[in-house]
């Protein structure tokens, strides 16, 4: 087809964090009326490219062009005003006003100072009727779904002149029905020429929309695609990448050893998180879950945890049916999680890094028993040693550590409590590559030592160097367990992430 | 040097500097302390004794601060449990028996723990906003209060319960000694046990804590109720110091003179880190400049705002943002921080 020119073309855009490069040289160009996917693993840069885009970073390198002139915005709004609106994920709105309200909130149709609210009323449903949609524009935005709400959003966003709609994620809590009245919005809007781009983690979604895609991973482009001409297991690939061969290749994984079942789960599910699935954990055996994010491999996890609640299901611990209330209840059973969130559930960022470590420990021996400080140095040292923890001051606030030492020091709080199965969600990500390579090597040497772990990673070869058997979620569902042979490879487990079937 | 300056409690300690300075302008021999009849004398054990009250409270509302939590229900305490312990004595035959007054105060302690524990359980158990959760009972409390004094004022004429508020020994005054016995008490539970680390856990990340185990439940459990007994034995003071119970008005607004106690201690509202030794010097602070009014001859209807215009310019000094806006601003501009950027996490 005859490529018009694009509205907006980046090119060269580089950014820096402290002690990360978040992009690198990243060229990303947008057509009028086209469906534009921005594609890429969690922390591929997709998010920096969108808010370097609009505004809420600068960039360090390259250049934005918007309709063939310079230009680089210093805040959102000023990208606004510009004709790039984004929706987030979150819908930004405010629900206790009423939908017209929230579609002129900040630019009331006035006269002498005087909200004309027949006006507006009037106008807001226009507006919404030009995208389908039909509804009563003097209720309050919380009385209605989420999926109108993200439309109102949307809604708001094109009426303010736009010429580029972002839209991040907007599908991620939106039922089947609701996604496709939003993807029937979506087209409408293209009719009239506007450049979307779209960010979703739901791969059947991007295909039925989309026209075109950019693919990032660590910061870099990957490339540019037609949907019509990239398959799913090819997309798949380009964003996970190859780039851990320069890591050391541990042994051959040793066969599963015939250990007892440790954690059993029965059909164990929780309604709108994740459809009932079954697992068997041995001792001193690696699972891995892959899937891509959203996919639920967070949720399994959680569940096994005690974390959530699992609304149906059974799960035993050595053979002894239990229902686990609390984390604290999986913690006397001898669980262990490392969430992914590090700083929302994991550290306490104003407590030491002595103090975070014990803290596990400290809970599960309650508060009348302190652990003498004798004691509590000797655990820290041992751990702060053995993991390599940097800087090696057990009274250093872990606030001022690198991500990967913080990671390391919530293994250690988990590690000194000694479980029997210890659950890591995503151990590895945002860690440079040497503290990569020892949280791979230490939880070989776990397993080893009989201690079962649950591994969670987006890597597929981590997941595969480490496993003795592989979970493979996918839309929220576990679609295989394979078991980790010769003949399991990257490409097999992409595949089977790609179909949702066994390769 | 500098580490002195950046220490936290330099700022307090330098108002309360400067307040008793003031004072020593203004009255003579305002340090001076006496050897009088067997009993330390001076103005600087007054404010001690009468800031006595000031720091109970606050010491308990420093642990429910560092929860993230906050308890407006300490003045109604206080009041609860000074009519319940006068209302017990003034019906005894012999107010002056050494048992009897015992039980009194026992009875008016459980029940201060009662009513924490109350408190506790709207706020860990059901899960109301602390705020609100203890606004029911600050409201409420003042009715029950009234209602265990039939609405009048309970005089007693008992020695043994006059000495907890009014009262001397080994030299000081009693209520110096529970001040101390409490103070010690707490530091012990938080720092040599392990309370201390579980309470900043939860009020420094909730969801953390819960996933490494803790039962915030608990924590929160024990420090209302932890908080309501040090507002019951306050309420013994005060009623004890004037022999009477009030139910209106004893320990009235004493829940926002002990909140401003804690965050002039440094303790953050919104919870995490806590420093008793701070929320100690922020009830001086507070109790200083209420005798500083007196003695400096402020006009008495003007005490209220005299105060709160100190309150505001302590609070100001102690904050490093506005310090940095008002005394770097003439030597360089403020170069662009980062701040922000370092918070962000890059994800995708």
């Amino acid at each position: 087809m005859a490529a018009p020119a694009p509205i907006l073309r980046m090119s060269g855009i580089g950014k820096q964090f402290p002690g990360v490069k978040a992009l690198d040289g990243v060229d990303f160009r947008l057509l009028p009326g086209e469906v534009h996917a921005l594609m890429g693993e969690n922390g591929a840069g997709k998010s920096t490219l969108i808010k370097v885009l609009t505004g809420v970073y600068d960039i360090d390198a390259g250049e934005i062009e918007l309709e063939g002139r310079r230009v680089a915005f210093s805040s959102p709004l000023a990208a606004q005003q510009a004709g790039i609106s984004t929706v987030y994920q979150e819908v930004n709105l405010c629900t206790n006003l009423s939908v017209a309200e929230n579609i002129f909130i900040g630019r009331e149709p006035r006269r002498f100072g005087r909200i004309q609210w027949r006006a507006m009323r009037r106008r807001a449903a226009e507006i919404l009727s030009r995208l389908d949609l039909d509804i009563d524009v003097s209720a309050p935005l919380a009385s209605y779904s989420l999926a109108i709400q993200q439309m109102v959003a949307i809604a708001r966003a094109v009426d303010i002149d736009a010429k580029v709609l972002i839209l991040d994620e907007p599908t991620s809590s939106l039922d089947a029905g609701e996604v496709a009245q939003l993807f029937r919005v979506m087209r409408r809007l293209k009719e009239q020429g506007i450049a979307i781009l779209f960010v979703s983690h739901f791969l059947d979604q991007i295909y039925e929309i989309s026209d075109r895609m950019t693919i990032l991973r660590n910061g870099k482009l990957v490339g540019e695609y037609l949907t019509s001409e990239l398959s799913q297991v090819e997309l798949v690939g380009k964003m996970i990448g190859r780039e851990l061969a320069d890591l050391e290749k541990l042994e051959a994984r040793p066969p599963a050893r015939e250990g007892a079942p440790l954690v059993e789960a029965e059909r164990l599910g929780r309604p709108g998180a994740i459809e009932p699935f079954t697992l068997t954990i041995h001792e001193g055996e690696v699972v891995g879950l892959a899937g891509l994010l959203g996919s639920g491999r967070t949720e399994v996890a959680r569940l096994l945890f005690g974390a959530d609640h699992a609304g149906t299901g059974a799960l035993k611990i050595g053979g002894e049916q239990v229902s686990l209330r609390t984390p604290r209840s999986a913690v006397a059973r001898k669980l262990a999680f490392c969430s992914e969130n590090r700083r929302a559930e994991g550290l306490i960022p104003d407590l030491t890094v002595r103090e975070n470590i014990i803290l596990a420990l400290q809970a599960a021996r309650g508060w009348t028993r302190p652990i003498p400080r004798r004691k509590q140095d000797e655990l820290v040292d041992k751990y702060v040693a053995a993991l390599n923890i940097r800087p090696a001051d057990p009274d250093q606030l872990v606030r001022n550590l690198s991500g990967g030492n913080q990671q390391k020091v919530l293994l250690a709080r988990w590690l000194i409590l000694e479980p029997r199965l210890l659950i890591l969600d995503e151990p590895t990500r945002g860690i440079d590559v040497g503290a990569k390579a020892e949280i791979q090597r230490l939880v070989a040497e776990l397993s080893d030592g009989g201690m079962a772990v649950l591994f969670i990673s987006a890597e597929l070869e981590e997941v595969l160097r480490l496993s003795h058997k592989v979970g493979v979620l996918r839309d929220r569902r576990l679609v295989a367990e394979l078991d980790n042979d010769e003949r399991l490879t990257t490409d097999a487990l992409t595949e089977t992430i790609a179909s949702g079937a066994r390769a | 040097m500098n580490r002195i300056l950046k220490h936290r409690l330099f700022w307090p300690v330098v108002v309360l500097v400067a307040l008793l300075l003031l004072n020593l302008v203004f009255t003579d021999g305002f340090f001076r302390i006496q050897m009088r009849e067997g009993h330390l004398y001076g103005s600087l054990i007054d404010i001690f004794r009468f800031g006595a009250p000031l720091i109970l409270v606050a010491t308990g509302m420093t642990l429910v601060i560092a929860t993230s939590g906050i308890d407006l229900s300490v003045g109604s305490v206080v009041a609860i449990a000074g009519a319940l312990a006068c209302m017990q004595i003034s019906d005894l035959s012999d107010q002056n028996s050494v048992s009897g007054v015992l039980t009194a105060v026992g009875v008016a302690l459980a029940l201060s723990v009662v009513l924490g524990l109350w408190n506790g359980f709207l706020v860990a158990g059901i899960g109301i906003q602390p705020i609100i959760a203890t606004l029911i009972l600050m409201v409420a409390g003042r009715g029950l209060a009234q209602l265990i004094t039939d609405g009048q004022i309970t005089t007693v004429n008992s020695a043994p319960y006059k000495l907890i508020g009014g009262g001397y020994w080994l030299t000081l005054p009693f209520g110096i000694i529970i001040v101390a016995v409490v103070l010690a008490l707490t530091a012990f539970l938080t720092r040599r046990l392990a309370l201390g680390l579980l309470i900043e856990s939860v009020g420094g990340n909730a969801e953390a804590s819960r996933l490494a185990g803790i039962s915030a439940r608990g924590v929160l459990m024990t420090v209302y109720a932890f908080c309501a007994l040090c507002a019951g034995i306050a309420g013994l003071m005060i009623s004890s110091n004037v022999s009477s119970a009030d139910g209106n008005n004893a320990g009235l607004w004493i829940e926002l003179d002990a909140i401003l106690a804690v965050v002039i201690g440094g303790t953050p509202l919104s919870g995490g880190r806590f420093s008793l030794s701070g929320t100690v010097l922020g009830a001086l602070i507070i109790q200083t400049l209420t005798t500083t009014i007196y003695s400096i001859g402020v006009p008495p209807e003007t005490t209220l705002l005299f105060k709160a215009l100190v309150v505001t310019i302590v609070c100001l000094i102690q904050s490093p943002a506005f310090r940095a806006k008002v005394f770097h601003r003439r030597r360089r501009p403020i170069e662009a921080r980062p701040a922000t950027e370092e918070k962000v996490r890059v994800s995708a």
